[in-house]
């Protein structure tokens, strides 16, 4: 009964990028994102986690260290359906690109790590449509762990797992929480047939194979992205 | 009473191990206005008088999510899916934080309203029944259910006579009229259909409440007295689960069943 597995029937495109926290995918979005408006396309931009439907649920959940796996796992589902509804389909319908920093396989990834069903939660995101392209940045956990220390990423209580208890001091929590989620998006990639980029690469290297790959779903085979660079 | 274990009703929540639950956890269903808080009310009483330790639960009463809740249902559109998530994560956070715990501890819960609720209102709003079945699958399926059973038009003067229709009870968001009394009958009469749909389903002990008041508290009592004493048979409630194509290896630690 999963919409994942099979082509969504709106005119639009949906691009979505996975990685963890310093893999660098928000930024290589941005770039896009920047570029495909640069084209003239018509595109709408989404971020995990931004409805202001149950912000004030995980704000007061977070405070008090309230949230369980369970109740973590479907708040999040809330603001997905949330944004999925108002912001994410319109625009698929009237034939625009949506760009998406993070989608479903982050719930699959860390609400997995956390403790949730694995099978529990693909029921729960299975009214998600398929994206058009969907990258994954993979990075080993110690250059991830490098960029958030080195102060580009905020190093942030859930993201490091630090509600699991795994350890008291934050980067060394991160680097076990996010290692699991690691082995689960590698999983991923192989399940849902994710794009994987090296995202230990130059950031302008990312870029090209980004755009590469955004042309070819969106039909711009015809203007190289090297060519229109500058 | 019943040394049973506790079954989760589908998938479960692998991170916790719910056995022993000491305490029993009975929950009276039924649709808006039937009566179960009055009912709930007396039983309390009644168990305590007994030595029994009760904790009441209820319906979207949960810190994590009242306000939000009642916010989106105060000013947002929402659409069946997001409903029934927000009222899933609300049924979550009591069940971790109080229902489990008070189990646990060997208390009586009496729940005004369960997972039931959800499956009722969501079909009757669109949603998959199955999809909607998938998301409690994290429930602890309850010791004994107790159906609330009436009809319309039994239903209409109950609800007049107390507090009055409603917008939401009434189903004024289904749009399915104008008018709030043809409205509250046609939205009844789906969700009674609904419940009816269930009671084999879920094996439901239904209590005939078109009865008076304290007709209803007898039959209720009755039906508590014998499960207490071990006499009748808790509820053969597991959802049928499709297992995934390839199951991904499992990182955390998972409870062998």
């Amino acid at each position: 009964m999963t919409g994942l597995t099979t082509p969504h029937p709106y005119p639009g495109k949906l691009i979505i990028v996975e990685g963890i926290d310093g893999s660098g995918k928000s930024t290589q979005i941005a770039l896009l994102h920047r570029w495909l408006l640069a084209q003239g396309h018509k595109v709408f931009f989404t971020e995990w986690n931004s409805s202001a439907l149950v912000r004030r649920s995980l704000r007061r959940g977070k405070k008090k260290d309230l949230l369980t796996p369970t109740t973590f796992s479907v708040l999040h589902a809330v603001d997905f359906a949330d944004r999925l509804t108002f912001k994410i389909i319109p625009p698929l319908k009237a034939g625009m690109t949506v760009l998406a920093d993070r989608y479903v396989y982050t719930a699959f990834g860390r609400d997995v790590a956390r403790g949730v069903d694995n099978e529990w939660v693909r029921a729960l995101y299975s009214f998600a449509p398929k994206p058009d392209l969907a990258m994954y940045f993979r990075v080993p956990i110690e250059v991830s762990l490098q960029r958030i220390l080195s102060g580009r990423t905020k190093l942030k209580y859930h993201e490091a797992g630090m509600d699991l208890g795994l350890s008291r001091e934050p980067a060394e929590s991160f680097r076990l929480f996010q290692s699991r989620v690691l082995v689960i998006y590698d999983e991923l990639v192989r399940e849902f047939g994710l794009d994987v980029i090296d995202a230990t690469a130059d950031i302008s290297q990312q870029q090209q194979q980004v755009r590469q790959l955004a042309a070819g779903v969106l039909g711009l085979e015809g203007r190289t992205p090297r060519a229109r660079r500058g | 009473m019943h040394d049973a274990d506790k079954a989760f009703y589908g998938n479960g929540l692998p991170y916790l191990n719910i056995n022993p639950l000491r305490g029993s956890l009975i929950v009276i269903e039924g649709t808006d206005g039937v009566g179960r808080s009055t009912q709930i009310e007396q039983l309390t009483r009644w168990l305590e008088v007994q030595g029994y330790g009760v904790v009441n639960t209820g319906w979207t009463r949960s810190p994590l999510l009242a306000e939000t809740i009642n916010e989106a249902k105060a000013g947002h559109e929402l659409n069946v899916t997001t409903f029934s998530l927000l009222y899933a994560a609300d049924f979550a956070d009591r069940l971790e934080n109080q229902i489990i715990p008070a189990l646990r501890a060997g208390f009586i819960v009496v729940a005004d309203r369960y997972m039931y609720t959800a499956f009722a209102r969501n079909a009757v709003m669109g949603a998959d029944r199955e999809w909607t079945r998938q998301l409690f699958g994290f429930a602890v399926v309850p010791d004994l259910v107790i159906y609330l059973k009436i009809d319309v038009k039994h239903l209409v003067p109950r609800v007049l006579e107390s507090k009055g229709m409603d917008y939401w009870e009434s189903g004024m968001h289904l749009k399915l009229g104008s008018d709030i009394f043809d409205s509250f009958r046609r939205y009844q009469a789906r969700i009674l259909r609904e419940y009816e749909r269930m009671t084999d389903e879920f094996d439901f002990v239904t209590v005939d409440a078109q009865q008076p008041v304290d007709a209803i508290q007898q039959d209720l009592r009755a039906t508590i007295g014998r499960y207490l004493a071990g006499e009748s048979m808790p509820p053969r409630q597991r959802l049928a689960t499709v297992r995934a194509k390839r199951p991904p290896r499992r990182v955390a630690p998972r409870r062998r069943r």
